[in-house]
Order: C-alpha cells, then sequence, then structure tokens
C-alpha cells in the first residue's frame, strides 16, 4: 500500500475560495454570485480582487441561477456559490431549463455537500444532489476528495466549456493530493495500485478509503483504490481495466446510495463486465444532526466500513469462482 | 428597421397569419397569447431594436430580446423568421419530429435568434437581467428587453428578479408584461389576483410604463418611451394591456384560445380577417 500522509487539514470550501481568486485572475471573464453566504462558500478573496465582477443575490437561488444564465449568454463565465441543497434541490428547474437545456457555461458550484456539515441537520444535508446533477444531460459532475484537489478543479473547470456542478463539503480533512496537481476533468486518479479488489471511491470518502486500504494492507489484502472525482463524465476506460483486474468493486460516497457514483458504476459494469459490487453510501435516508465524525460513523460512511464492504464482496468474489 | 405603422402594421398581419396557419398544421400551440404580442413583437424587431439576424449568441453591440413565456413561441419564431433570421418555410416544421421550431423555443436544436430556452415560466426575468449586467461589464450601451405573461407573475422567482434589478440599478433593461388578465384557467383575477400591478412594480422601485399593445403607433410610442427611461438608476417595466387572440374574432378576449388549435373550418373564418401582406410561407 502506498503510502499517503498529511502535515495540513483544511476544508475543501478553501480550496473552492483560492481556486475561484485563481481562476479569475487568469480569465476577466469569470464573474462570481452568491445568495447570502459569502463567508462559507469562502468568495471574500475573490470578491475583495474583483469586486465589480460579483453579484450578491441574496436569498434568491432561483434568480441567481437564471443571472448566471443570462451571464453566461452574453460570454460571462458565471460561478454560482450556495449549500449543495439550495444549489439543486431548490432550483433544479432552473438549472435544467436556463442552464443544462439552454447549454450555458455556468458553474454551479456547492458546498456544505452530504453529511459533513453536521449539527445544522437533515434540511441542509443534502445526499441526492449528485444523482439529480449527473442525469441532467451535459452536465459534468466533480466531487473533488481534498483542499487541494478541489482549488485544481475550481480552476479547471473555469477552462472547460460546458455548465458543471461542483460539490464540495464543510469540514477540515487531510490535504493528501498534489499541490500542484493538473485536474483533468473525467480523469480517475490512481491513488493505489492492487490486485485483490477496486475501491472506487470519491469526495470525503477517498481519504477514507486510504485509510481502509491501510488496514486491509496489514490482513493481506491488496486493494486498489481509484478516486472518481468526475462523476460524470464517468472514465469508463479507468474502471473497467481495474475491475478486469480485480473482480470485485466497493464504491464509496457521501451521498444517497440511489442516484450516486454507485449507481453509474453498476451501470457500467452491468453492460460491460457484470461484477459483485458493495456500496458504502447511506441507504435510501435523511441525515439529522451531530458531528461530522459521528455522523459518518452512525451512517457508515468510514474506513471501517469500507473494509467490511471489501471482505464482503471479495468473499461473494469467491463464491462465484 | 422602420418607423412606418403602415408597413409595421402589414407585417403584423402576416405575423398574425403565420400564427394560425402553424398552430393548425400541427394541431397543437398556444395561439391566443401570440396573436395578442404580434404588435409588440413586431414593432420591437423591425422599429425598435439594433439586431443582426446574422445570429451571434453574445449579442455584443446588439440590443437582445429574451422570450419568458415561451408558449407564445409561434409569433416569435414567425417575427424572426420574417426578420430574416431563418427561412419563413421552416415555418412550416413548427413542432413537428426534427424540427428546430420546437413546441417551447430552445437553444438547443441551435435556431438561430433563440439565446434561451423558456417554457417553464418564471425564469426570464432574471436571464434578461443577467444578460443586462453582461453588457455594463462589457461597457456595452445597448439594450435588453423581455417579455413576460402577466399569469406568469405569479411565479416567486419573478419577485426575486424584480427585488434585484432596483437595488442593483439595472437600467439597461425594459422589461414588459402582456397583460391580458387571461391564463390557462380563466381570467388572473379569478385563478390569482395580481391586485395593483403598478403600484407592486413601483414598490420594488421599478420605472412603469403602460401601455396599449395592440395598437401598432401606441406599441413603438410606448417602446421608445420605456428607451428614453432607461440609464437613469432604475429597470423599467411596461404593463403592455393586450388582448387574447387579437385580430381574430372568435378568439379575442378569452382564455379558451390560450392553447387550443384551430380546425379546418376555423382556420378559414381566422384567415378570412387577416390579409396575406407579405405572402404565406
Amino acid at each position: 500500500m502506498k503510502k499517503y500522509t498529511y502535515t495540513d487539514k483544511k476544508d475543501t470550501r478553501s480550496g473552492f475560495g483560492d481556486g475561484l481568486l485563481e481562476a479569475g485572475k487568469r480569465n476577466p471573464e469569470v464573474v462570481a454570485l452568491c445568495a447570502d453566504l459569502i463567508g462559507s462558500l469562502k468568495m471574500n478573496d475573490f470578491i475583495k480582487a474583483f469586486p465589480e465582477r460579483f453579484f450578491q443575490v441574496g436569498i434568491a437561488e432561483a434568480n441567481m441561477i437564471g443571472i448566471a444564465a443570462g451571464l453566461a449568454t452574453s460570454g460571462k463565465i458565471p460561478f454560482t456559490g450556495t449549500f449543495a441543497n439550495f444549489s439543486t434541490g431548490r432550483v433544479y428547474d432552473q438549472i435544467r431549463q436556463s442552464v443544462a437545456y439552454s447549454d450555458k457555461n455556468v458553474k454551479i458550484c456547492a458546498s456544505h455537500a452530504g453529511l459533513t456539515l453536521g449539527e445544522d441537520g437533515a434540511t441542509h444535508q443534502i445526499l441526492e444532489d449528485i444523482g439529480m446533477m449527473k442525469m441532467l444531460p451535459g452536465m459534468t459532475v466533480i466531487n473533488p476528495c481534498d483542499y487541494n484537489q478541489t482549488k485544481a478543479a475550481t480552476i479547471a473547470i473555469a477552462e472547460h466549456h460546458g455548465p458543471v456542478y461542483l460539490r464540495f463539503g464543510r469540514p477540515v480533512v487531510p490535504i493528501f493530493t498534489d499541490p500542484d496537481q493538473k485536474f483533468e476533468i473525467g480523469k480517475a486518479w490512481m491513488v493505489n495500485e492492487g490486485a485483490d479488489v477496486s475501491i472506487f471511491a470519491t469526495g470525503h470518502l477517498v481519504w477514507e478509503a486510504i485509510q481502509a486500504g491501510e488496514i486491509l494492507a496489514e490482513e493481506g489484502i491488496d486493494a486498489e483504490i481509484i478516486n472518481i472525482h468526475t462523476i460524470k463524465p464517468l472514465d469508463a476506460e479507468a474502471v473497467l481495466k481495474s475491475v478486469a483486474k480485480t473482480g470485485c468493486v466497493v464504491t464509496a460516497e457521501e451521498h444517497n446510495r440511489l442516484g450516486g457514483l454507485g449507481d453509474s458504476i453498476a451501470q457500467l459494469l452491468a453492460v460491460n463486465n457484470p461484477t459483485p459490487q458493495e456500496f458504502v453510501a447511506v441507504n435510501d435516508s435523511f441525515g439529522e444532526s451531530g458531528t461530522p465524525a459521528q455522523l459518518m460513523t452512525k451512517y457508515g460512511l468510514d474506513a471501517v466500513n469500507i473494509v467490511k464492504a471489501v471482505k464482503k464482496v471479495i468473499a461473494r468474489k469467491k463464491q462465484n469462482a | 428597421m422602420t418607423q412606418d405603422i403602415s408597413e409595421l402594421k402589414k407585417i403584423a398581419s402576416q405575423v398574425r397569419r403565420d400564427i394560425v396557419r402553424m398552430v393548425h398544421a400541427c394541431q397543437s400551440g398556444h395561439p391566443g397569447g401570440s396573436l395578442g404580442c404580434t404588435d409588440f413583437l413586431v414593432a420591437l424587431y423591425f422599429a425598435i431594436m439594433k439586431h443582426d439576424p446574422k445570429f451571434n449568441m453574445e449579442g455584443k453591440g446588439e440590443d437582445l430580446f429574451f422570450l419568458s413565456n415561451g408558449h407564445i413561441s409561434p409569433v416569435f419564431y414567425s417575427v424572426l423568421a420574417h426578420a430574416g433570421y431563418f427561412d419563413k418555410a421552416e415555418l412550416a416544421t413548427f413542432r413537428k419530429i426534427n424540427s428546430r421550431l420546437q413546441g417551447h423555443p430552445t437553444t438547443h436544436e441551435g435556431l438561430p435568434g433563440v439565446r434561451i430556452a423558456s417554457g417553464s415560466l418564471g425564469q426570464g426575468m432574471s436571464v434578461a437581467i443577467g444578460a443586462a449586467l453582461a453588457k455594463k461589464l462589457n461597457g456595452d450601451d445597448r439594450l435588453v428587453f423581455s417579455l413576460h405573461g402577466d399569469g406568469e407573475l405569479q411565479e416567486g422567482q419573478i419577485w426575486e428578479a424584480a427585488m434585484f434589478a432596483p437595488h442593483n440599478k439595472v437600467d439597461n433593461l425594459i422589461c414588459t408584461v402582456d397583460y391580458n388578465g387571461q391564463q390557462i384557467d380563466g381570467p388572473t383575477e379569478m385563478v390569482l389576483s395580481l391586485g395593483d400591478l403598478k403600484g407592486k412594480f413601483e414598490a420594488f422601485g421599478w420605472d412603469v410604463l403602460e401601455g396599449d399593445g395592440n395598437d401598432m403607433e401606441k406599441v413603438v410610442a410606448v417602446l421608445q418611451k420605456a428607451i428614453s427611461h432607461t440609464g437613469k438608476g432604475k429597470p423599467v417595466v411596461i404593463l403592455l394591456k393586450t388582448g387574447m387572440g387579437y385580430g381574430v374574432d372568435f378568439m379575442m378576449g378569452s382564455h379558451k384560445w390560450h392553447g387550443v388549435a384551430p380546425n379546418d373550418e376555423q382556420l378559414n373564418v381566422a384567415l378570412a380577417q387577416l390579409e396575406e401582406t407579405l405572402g404565406d410561407y
């Protein structure tokens, strides 16, 4: 197992804020909008640097998406910022008609995704957003795993033409990816090569997958760990290549098991290479209040549960053999 | 571009013929609002806006128009065709399979002249505001126009946008409300009253103008007046009184022709009332 360590922890939303500032410096067409959550979205540095290119829309997310579509019509590259719930479920039809169906170059940037926003509870913990966004034709869906990757992804989506949903989170988490990485949309990242099982993880679950990989290694299980930061378009080649080698799959995500990364992988495999698969995801329920760590444990989204899923799927593979 | 009222009326008559023929041909679509807004859209595209039918999505240096009440696509398509955005013959494909003229307007099929999809109501004012903000950022002094149904104003997003535009002094924007008092289920006053619409917009901080939407001279006049009100720190809205179904006697003044196509006999009655001025497509 390749060794991953970290010296610093940061929230992925800070990666977004720093990436937005950098994207703004690189391209004068980049503009930003926020619905009364500037501090939470870490947009202050962009606003300070480019006050005329920022629009505070107030608590009016539908209007924000529409204004972004209008700005994009006239050649701007708008980044909208609010919590993941208010970025998706609240404005699904606005995104569908004014952005996706209208082919607008809008970047929908969503913080506080999943359970790990913690104490605010289920009204704010959306676990369905990946599903909603990946169902929209033409929408790119990205869920980076740490500060560095989120920053790189933010810069990359400014250079990509087309609507994007960028999902990140609130808690401070280990920084373990390369600070100078070039983020390639739709290109999976090989975290660890292995032979016994393929673990496909996204977002905060990538670090948990690495922890799980270390536990498994001690028990003699050689796990391949792949970071699927881009859920759509899915890197089908990387998934199929890995599965051809390992013959069993665990997917790990901070999302409902319905509609998330696991679904995308299962659909790909069902058509191309039917394979035993276990899902580390929220089991079709809402979240609740608690600390992020408590919630990830209670809802089974941690290294311990990834290890359990791996053992289960390897047993299924052996049964089939 | 023409300011000649009789020329504009000729175009409007042909557009109305196109509308009833289009909805008749596919036996679906929305003739009522289309006929009511014909004079407005003809005035906008032939007397008011600076625009280039060699369509460019960004429209820098041009006036832009966004149709928010997308169901009146027949009038929009006919006006775009007569203005030279695409061949009039294509109007025959309206709502048919493999057509660029979808039931509701979309950019998705690449039809020149359409800058946003609309149909799901209440979204176009926000989009128009975004385009107006982009013009300001670009130092482009041309204007942004939009059209909304009055029933559409029941959507909450409209009022989010209505609050934003005055706060941010979006004064290069002229929104028009097709104030015909009708919606699918009946008169707006019965379905959900709009109340004092002028007072509502004024309270939100808009410069509110009122006009007669089916008298070509008055339509041109109110649009010119609206233009003279831009650049003064406030967005402008025109409450344009129209008659649903205007120009075809049996379709006028009722919500019943909101989304119903005429049969063969009704088509002939309608066409007898609308002079063929520029040749049918």
